[in-house]
């Protein structure tokens, strides 16, 4: 696979000036198992093809309306072999929950159980159409009713909108049930309040519904600042959206107190549900006055992160807001049926079951939302039990309890001393030496052979580091992770200068994110034509 | 608990180091009033690797595989043979178990393979830059509306009848929110795309005009004329394309003019899953508008050590950078099925993708000239790919489709399931054929679907 191509690139590592990388270079460039690999284009040909296919007949009917495409697409081909050895070097150049501890805050890094895989590719569910007659796919709809019980049932809601591709989608989702519910009652309101310590995504969303967004400060504890709360609501403002646990992994104690609040005030409450695995089958939030909750199934119940997705993003909602949640959605009604609510049924449903006219905002997908990661979740769900998920919020919690108690003597720690903290433990920068910062503690991580933990993030932090070890970790596995944090951090603080060049380990050293923004380059261009 | 590492001797050494007496001294934060007793009563508890695979193999059997019946629906999903090699990879755990690559040193695997695909999407749509993926050809469709209103600073988009329902209604739900007029229309059911229907309602204030290609009824507009006259007012042309087979066989939107061009990827290496996960596509023909557009980027770069590398780029765009002036509060892509995508592709390459798109449009072409032959059924299309329209002489298409599916066919998608209740549409029946039918099966169709009409 390294023969020199048509491209000429060949790839090349050099002995590093640090003396690091000792040791003879290579005419491959490959280090032993450590690989490189080209891109398909420098190895593949138009003419090649790894799928076996009748031979095109020119002479077939056609009935294309004269719009044949003559001109070359452009695309190369492999064969298997060279196909699957192409993915599996490139596989080998990337870090996963398989490989080792992922503690990255906020987006829970759980392990992903394979029975859940081996379900979803049952052809009864992988290879089903969204658009067979209902007949044909009574399973599929019962899984979708199964999952939405378990939903509503762990978080003591009225009802779930299920549709929705991911977590952003979700609240998205959430912000416009809001948005219907206040535009139904003939209350227009132009504010949005979200805590400084949000979640990018919780602005953004905001923005995109048309309201205004106003930050709200947090007390020196890292918590909603109840008072300032309160003294900002008023007949403009829409809804507040919070997360909780928080992204400080802090639990919002006033919860309770800011929902009654802002229902006094005519307003809704958001939950950002990115958390909920720190409470899973412990506490619901319908308990505290959420209106709206979207839950990352790749997260709390571990469907795969799959390199950046697909996630999904079912929300949970009020009974004040369900009549608004959009289509399509599944119930079962009275005589054990699943129905599908689509377009068509969507006002007598309404009527019959919301008890008036008003109905659904609309659609925001095709089809009926991420069915492959439904039977993975469900999985997920029916393998642990009531039981087994209040175990996995007590070991998420336990574990970054465990972290924070074990490092807090050598990194700051904002909140470590305003008590326990949920389902991640928080760090900052302070102190660190020789201009060293949370990037550089990140990168020596990586030689170290860990995913670094979440990076300046959240922002009321400086230098943020936030751990995430969650559930499925073994206690060796975490001590192990103490004991090397412990000295990357001892470097840091004695402002150790070489892991500013950090990582030396890893299938690259550090890139140049600056020249990628200024000259992007997004796309591969054959060489020939772009000289 | 099989997948909870922590023993109960753990849990005791880790709380003494905590300084907690028990894990309930660790949630002191949650009021009373929110605090269980137990496990929830109302749900079950643990159960075994075996015990859970056959509560959910019982489910998945009431379904009926498509690999089981003759099978012909599309409408915006096909089913097409996935090379097994496809799922091995996706399964390999450092890509299954990776995250988004925001440390890139260790994601190189995901980012190179990013960075293909994006080369091979914007190849087979004929444009310049492809994004990383979005959720699916849907909420791709309203991005590149949305978008066309950040180019052209206009807030009007036209929506051909032809284009497929749901996409249209997510644009017209999404737009309720951010205050763009949407035009939409019905199809117009006649043998060739309404162009000149379309081209009239573009005016000064038109942002885009939005075309399926090939459209919801199978059909093949020429995207040239939509394109000059969008363009002519000032307007973007946005195509959208339900089945990217379908352009190894017909002229990419890019090269007809098309400025963004979004699509569903599924029939590439996504199986049919119920709906997703899927895979939308996202590319843009003139480089100077690649800083609008949505979703994540991937881009080349060197190391520190002057290597090849690749990172997530032109983040300035994205909602954990920019907060409330984001182009889009995206977040996920669709990452794995992007992936397999890539793999799918690459084991396809060019003369595979030409072939495939040849053998579907071949068995396509059997089963039009098969079916148009039972009596009160005709064909709507002149042009088509492999899904085409047939109307079934003022016979209600849903009825008739799900007596096919008493009968064990699964012989294709009424437009009253997409339109319902809309007068004139009732007896129109979405037939698509790809390479997984056999002459055999299309056989099996026309029999059965006379049986069903007579």
């Amino acid at each position: 696979m390294n023969a020199p191509n048509k491209s000429g690139w060949k790839p090349e590592m050099q002995v590093s000036e640090d003396g690091l990388h000792n040791g003879p270079s290579t005419t491959t460039g490959n280090r032993a198992l450590m690989l490189e690999e080209p891109l398909i284009f420098e190895i593949g040909h138009a003419e090649t093809t790894g799928v076996d296919l009748p031979e095109i007949d020119p002479g077939a009917p056609n009935r294309l309306g004269g719009f044949d495409r003559m001109d070359p697409i452009g695309l190369v081909g492999l064969t298997e072999p060279e196909t699957v050895r192409h993915y599996t070097r490139l596989s080998r150049q990337n870090y996963g929950i398989d490989l080792g501890f992922f503690p990255l805050g906020s987006c829970t890094m759980k392990h992903n159980p394979r029975l859940n895989e081996k379900v979803a590719r049952l052809p009864g569910f992988a290879d089903i159409h969204p658009l067979q007659p209902v007949q044909t796919v009574q399973g599929a709809l019962e899984v979708m009713n199964e999952l939405a019980h378990w939903l509503l049932t762990l978080t003591g809601m009225h009802s779930v909108a299920m549709s929705l591709k991911a977590g952003a989608h979700g609240e998205l989702c959430g912000i416009l049930c809001i948005r219907a519910a206040l535009e139904a009652r003939g209350d227009a309101r132009e504010v949005v309040l979200v805590p400084e310590s949000a979640h990018g995504t919780n602005p953004a969303t905001a923005a995109f519904a048309n309201y205004r967004v106003e930050n709200i400060p947090a007390t020196p504890a890292g918590r909603v600042d109840l008072e300032a709360l309160k003294a900002r609501l008023g007949p403009d403002v829409a809804a507040v959206m919070i997360t909780n646990p928080n992204t400080c992994g802090l639990f919002e104690p006033d919860l309770r107190e800011i929902s009654d609040a802002v229902h006094a005030a005519g307003g809704f409450v958001y939950c950002d549900g990115a958390n909920f695995n720190a409470i899973v089958g412990r506490v619901r939030p319908g308990d505290l006055g959420v209106d709206a909750m979207h839950i990352n199934l790749h997260k709390t119940f571990s469907t795969p992160h799959g390199g950046g997705g697909p996630g999904s993003g079912p929300v949970v909602l009020s009974e004040a807001l369900a009549p608004f949640m959009p289509l399509p959605y599944t119930a079962r009604t009275a005589d054990g049926v699943v129905h599908l609510v689509e377009e068509e049924q969507a006002d007598d449903f309404a009527r019959e079951h919301f008890g008036g006219e008003l109905s659904s905002f609309g659609r925001m997908t095709a089809f009926h939302g991420q069915m492959g990661m439904f039977t993975r979740a469900l999985t997920y769900m029916l393998s642990h039990g009531a039981d087994g998920l209040k175990q996995v919020a007590e070991d998420a919690v336990l574990n970054a309890n465990y972290v924070l108690r074990s490092l807090e003597d050598i990194l700051h720690a904002p909140f470590a001393d305003s008590g326990p903290c949920m389902h991640e433990a928080l760090f900052g920068d302070k102190d660190f030496g020789g201009g060293l910062s949370t990037l550089d503690l990140a990168k020596a991580l990586i030689d170290e052979g860990y995913h670094p933990m979440t990076v300046y993030f959240p922002l009321v932090v400086h230098g943020a580091m936030l751990v995430e070890p969650t559930e499925t970790e073994s206690k060796a596995s975490i001590d192990q992770f103490i004991t090397a944090f412990r000295s990357v951090a001892e470097r840091a603080l004695a402002g150790d200068e070489s892991m500013k060049q950090a990582p030396y380990y890893a299938p690259r050293r550090r890139l140049d994110e600056t020249q990628a923004a200024r000259k992007p380059k997004l796309a591969w261009q054959d060489p020939e034509l772009s000289a | 608990m099989r997948y909870l590492p922590l023993t109960d001797t753990d849990r005791a050494d880790m709380l003494a180091k905590i300084g907690a007496n028990s894990i309930d001294d660790l949630f002191v934060d949650v009021p009373a009033v929110a605090q269980l007793d137990g496990p929830i009563r109302e749900l079950p508890m643990h159960a075994s690797e075996m015990a859970v695979e056959r509560h959910m193999k019982a489910r998945a059997n009431k379904n009926l595989a498509a690999g089981d019946a003759p099978f012909f629906l599309g409408a915006g999903a096909y089913r097409h043979h996935v090379p097994a090699s496809v799922d091995t990879v996706i399964q390999r755990g450092e890509f299954l178990t990776a995250y988004t690559p925001y440390q890139p040193e260790i994601a190189q695997g995901t980012l190179q393979m990013l960075f293909e695909f994006q080369s091979q999407v914007a190849r087979l749509y004929g444009c310049v830059v492809a994004n990383a993926s979005m959720y699916d050809g849907s909420t791709a469709c309203w991005e590149a509306v949305a978008m066309a209103g950040r180019v052209t600073r206009r807030h009007r988009a036209v929506l051909s009848g032809a284009l497929h329902p749901h996409y249209s209604q997510v644009v017209k739900t999404m737009a309720q929110f951010t205050g763009d007029t949407i035009a939409d229309a019905m199809p117009a059911i006649q043998t060739e795309p309404d162009n000149a229907g379309l081209i009239s309602r573009i005016d000064e204030d038109t942002a885009c005009v939005v075309v399926q290609y090939p459209d919801i009824l199978g059909r093949i507009p020429d995207l040239t004329e939509l394109a000059d006259a969008a363009h002519a007012k000032g307007a973007l042309l946005v195509v959208v394309n339900t089945e990217p087979v379908a352009l190894g066989a017909i002229k990419s939107p890019g090269e007809m003019g098309a400025d963004i061009v979004v699509g569903e990827g599924q029939s590439i290496g996504v199986g049919l899953q119920f709906g997703g996960p899927y895979l939308g596509l996202f590319a843009v023909r003139d480089p100077k508008h690649v800083r609008q557009m949505p979703g994540r980027l991937c881009g080349e770069t060197t190391d520190a050590e002057g290597k090849r590398g690749f990172v997530l780029t032109l983040s300035a765009r994205e909602q954990h950078i920019r907060r409330e002036k984001a182009t889009s509060n995206i977040c996920t892509n669709s990452g794995l099925c992007a992936l397999a995508f890539n793999v799918h592709m690459t084991l396809l390459g060019e003369k595979g993708l030409r072939e495939l798109a040849a053998e579907n449009h071949r068995l396509a072409c059997i089963a039009a000239d098969r079916l148009e032959k039972i009596p009160g059924v005709s064909l709507l299309n002149s042009a088509f790919f492999n899904e085409f329209t047939l109307q079934l002489g003022g016979k209600p298409a849903r009825d008739v489709v799900r007596s096919l599916a008493d009968r064990g066919v699964l012989g294709g998608v009424s437009l009253d399931r997409l339109y319902p209740g809309v007068a004139g549409l009732e007896d129109a029946l979405l037939v698509a054929v790809t390479e997984t039918a056999t002459e055999e099966d299309i056989e099996t169709l026309a029999s059965e679907l006379e049986g069903v009409l007579s």
